[in-house]
């Protein structure tokens, strides 16, 4: 697979999930409605996990499918449901935030033309951490997926802190949200989740 | 609970489809894409798609809070606990090929099935902890 030379199908996929992602984000900001802007989050996510799956990280698109597109928008919808579903309307003059915002982009734009163009094999992420993993991984390890095999034991700390990190985040939830319920809760079980709006 | 019948009925279809396909993804996971994040994820989201329809305190009944703040540990446990038994076998710490020193790739693929399901345990446990906390605190 030579992957500097992408093909023209991928090519004009490509420009159409960008040209989605940019219209999705757009149309994100320019909402006045919470709830819509929310699906509209999922949508921009999915798109995201289709953009990986054509740059061929089978992996990331599946976890930014599930937690972007899935469970994160469940979680922000929860959190409309306990505050507000309509933005508040704009009061300052957008000038200033809008010069911030394109020089930043523009200083962004900058740096990309630094980048290694994509799939470079001279590029540094090519390059410097030892290739050879793809290649010894099977050999090592017997597992064909070699993502799993860096996550879960070339890099098997990293993997253990993120495990930590998500273990740490239930807790804090926990601890936040929880003590202030348990005693509305003691009369009575008569919860509901309230999403049927 | 949803009176929409539709709802109810597609729901309790989908569910088992969703937890059966979070088990492969977690149980595939050396093989094809996916592992134990996605599929605590994917498990997850089947108990949340049961509260959205039938109501946090039905899935209360299935899996108890009390449960659940045991099992987050216990994901992080079965990750740690593995390199704590890799390195009583005489490895370093979360060498898996101490399990079977004359074999290290069948230890490696033991590891790395006995890690990622803790890695599930612990993601599926906090994504329906944090769901479940979230949506009960409203009407509460």
């Amino acid at each position: 697979m030579t992957p500097s030379i992408v093909s023209l199908e991928v090519e004009l996929v490509t420009i159409m999930i960008l040209t989605l992602l940019a219209g999705t984000a757009i149309a994100v900001v320019r909402m006045r409605g919470l709830l819509p802007a929310v699906m509209l989050m999922g949508i921009y996510s999915f798109l995201g996990a289709s953009w990986m799956l054509l740059l061929d990280a089978p992996d990331v698109a599946f976890t930014e499918a599930a937690v972007g597109a899935g469970i994160s928008t469940v979680l922000v919808l929860a959190t409309l449901a306990l505050t507000t579903s309509r933005a508040k309307a704009q009061v300052r003059s957008p000038i200033l935030p809008l010069t911030v915002v394109i020089i930043t982009g523009a200083v962004l734009a900058y740096g990309t033309t630094d980048m290694p163009a994509f799939g470079d094999p001279t590029s540094p992420a090519n390059t410097y951490p030892d290739p050879s993993y793809v290649e010894r991984a099977d050999h090592d390890i017997h597992v064909p997926n070699v993502v799993t095999a860096v996550l879960g034991s070339y890099r098997g700390y990293d993997t253990l802190g993120e495990t930590v990190v998500i273990f740490t985040a239930g807790i804090g939830v926990l601890v936040l949200l929880r003590g202030s319920r348990s005693r509305p809760a003691a009369d009575g079980e008569g919860d509901e989740t309230g999403e049927d709006a | 609970m949803t009176r929409l019948s539709i709802l109810r009925v597609m729901a309790k279809t989908l569910i088992p489809f969703i937890l059966l396909f979070a088990l492969y993804v977690q149980f595939h996971g050396d093989y094809g894409p996916g592992g134990g994040f996605q599929a605590g994820v994917i498990f997850a989201a089947g108990f949340v798609l049961y509260a959205l329809i039938f109501g946090l305190s039905a899935v209360r009944r299935v899996a108890p809070p009390r449960v659940l703040e045991v099992l987050l540990a216990i994901g992080v446990l079965i990750f740690a606990g593995t390199g704590v038994v890799t390195m009583l076998l005489g490895g370093a710490f979360l060498e898996y090929g101490a399990f079977t020193p004359e074999h290290p790739e069948h230890g490696q693929h033991w590891g790395l099935l006995i890690i990622e399901f803790g890695v599930g345990v612990t993601v599926a446990a906090v994504m329906i902890t944090v769901f479940a906390t979230f949506a009960g605190r409203g009407r509460a």
